[in-house]
């Protein structure tokens, strides 16, 4: 098996966590499902450091981010495919 | 692998088991700390537990207080115990308490002496102790001595992806040899406190957890000025990748595999319904927690960490594993176990498991944590509001 450059938790999800250094602008990556084994490709928009995450598909305002199958915050800033989803674009629904 | 049966233990008076062999002087309040450090500096093979709090405390904060002291001094990691107040009433009810495990402990009170006079009596009597517990030899102990308290800290999504799941590989393995486990951090429960509810193993288990995490939430609505977002997710947090709470909750209710637990402690509560996982009401500031964890009887700890926590505790040795390659390299004098290569899937979580019970099995008979060898001693009393 060869090393990923994502993982995501659960076939679910709509986002991947970046586990190489950074990946670079428009790097096509592999991303691993740890939950079936399957591995998909998304393009990084961005450079991404360790860590942290990148948009599976397109997201709009008010959508729901899955990670492990569940929901971890909504979008608050239309999101692209590939892009970087931190606190600059994703909120807690908490507080 | 096959998974040792026993380790090297301290066999103690009341059939419990440490993996530590420690003399502490344990100050009852703030104002003892500078005689209890000078006894601990004159003895040598005894420790000092300073703090800052056991004054004008009340009510449940003042039984928080009493029950950690009493629960540190109960654990099984320390043989004896020189205890040292103010007065001597308040001593004298941490004494009697300990003394109920079979261990030497002894008290003194400063008042009507003074310092030096204390110093004086109080350092005869260290020395005895440190002598004594110096010929305590480790003996072959069943695993199911082990009492194993986890705690993450200063986490990153490396946290949730791989290093929590490795302790929580760990619980499943070691669940059936019959050992006690524990995990805390109320807050860092909130997004994912139903699903935690959900693993109560009784009804009652999961109402008393969802009562302690809401009477939690009730006092951070109550006492926010804002919300929880300046310090849930921490700045470190953010930088590993962590966005909200709800993801940092998730990551970290990896850490018990697929266990049910079964039943709720108070802070430094000791566990009483026997064998298996439980859940304590702590704070999720890691000295915090782990001083709750090791004062309610837990015998060794294991810390995964994202961004590189340096926690330790005086009487509580702390495990501390990564995944993060990047802690990994630049803190390695912190890690104890590395398990970064799950990332790069060189390295199974199974593996990690199995990495991971070894290198705790290592400390539970004598190895030096990182933290140990550093010198982290974090003994840090949680208070619960304002004294008199």
């Amino acid at each position: 098996m060869s090393q990923p450059d994502l993982i995501i938790h659960d076939e679910k999800d709509n986002v991947g966590v970046v586990v190489i250094e950074t990946t670079k602008k428009g790097q096509d990556c592999s991303a691993w499902i740890m939950e079936n084994d399957k591995t998909v490709k998304v393009s990084s928009m961005n450079e991404v450091p360790l860590g942290h995450k990148i948009a599976l598909q397109d997201l709009k305002e008010g959508d729901t981010i899955l990670k492990y199958g569940h929901d971890i915050g909504k979008v608050v800033k239309p999101i692209k495919k590939g892009e970087h989803v931190h606190v600059h674009n994703v909120k807690t629904k908490k507080w | 692998m096959e998974i040792p049966k026993s380790f090297l233990g301290y066999k103690r008076e009341n059939g419990r088991a440490g993996t530590r062999n420690h003399v502490i002087i344990l100050p009852v309040d703030d104002i003892s700390n500078a005689c209890a450090e000078a006894v601990a500096n004159n003895i040598k093979g005894t420790i000092a537990l300073p703090h800052s709090y056991g004054r004008l405390q009340f009510g449940a904060d003042l039984e928080l207080h009493f029950r950690t002291m009493i629960g540190t001094g109960k654990n099984p990691n320390v043989a004896a115990v020189i205890v040292i107040g103010i007065e001597p009433k308040w001593t004298k009810r941490i004494v009697d308490e300990i003394a109920k495990t079979g261990k030497p402990v002894e008290g003194f009170h400063i008042e009507r002496t003074g310092d030096i006079g204390t110093i004086m009596k109080a350092s005869k009597k260290a020395q005895e102790f440190s002598q004594w517990a110096s010929e305590k030899q480790r003996e072959e102990c069943p695993l199911s001595d082990l009492w194993i308290s986890v705690k993450c800290g200063e986490s990153d999504t490396t946290s949730g992806l791989a290093s929590n799941p490795t302790v929580g590989n760990l619980m499943e393995k070691l669940e059936p040899f019959g050992v006690h486990l524990c995990f805390g951090e109320t807050s860092e429960l909130t997004g994912a406190e139903k699903v935690c509810a959900a693993r109560g193993a009784t009804p009652e288990a999961k109402d008393k957890f969802m009562k302690t995490w809401n009477a939690y939430n009730d006092f951070i609505l109550k006492e926010a000025t804002d919300d929880l977002s300046e310090s849930q997710p921490t700045a470190g947090n953010i930088a590993g990748g962590l966005t909200t709470i709800e993801e940092k909750a998730f990551g970290n209710f990896q850490k018990i595999g697929n266990l049910k637990f079964i039943d709720v402690l108070e802070p430094a509560e000791e566990p009483k319904k026997g064998k298996g996982l439980y859940f304590m009401d702590t704070s999720s500031a890691a000295a915090e927690c782990v001083t709750l964890q090791a004062a309610g009887g837990f015998n060794i700890h294991l810390f995964p960490t994202g961004q590189g926590n340096i926690i330790g505790n005086p009487i509580e040795p702390v495990v501390k594993l990564t995944a993060n390659p990047l802690t990994a390299k630049l803190m390695k004098e912190h890690v104890d176990c590395d398990v970064s290569k799950i990332l790069s899937r060189e390295m199974n979580l199974s593996q990690a498991g199995d990495e991971l019970i070894k290198t705790m099995l290592r400390v539970a008979n004598g190895r030096l944590t990182c933290a140990e060898a550093l010198g982290h001693r974090e003994f840090v009393m949680t208070k619960l509001y304002r004294s008199a």
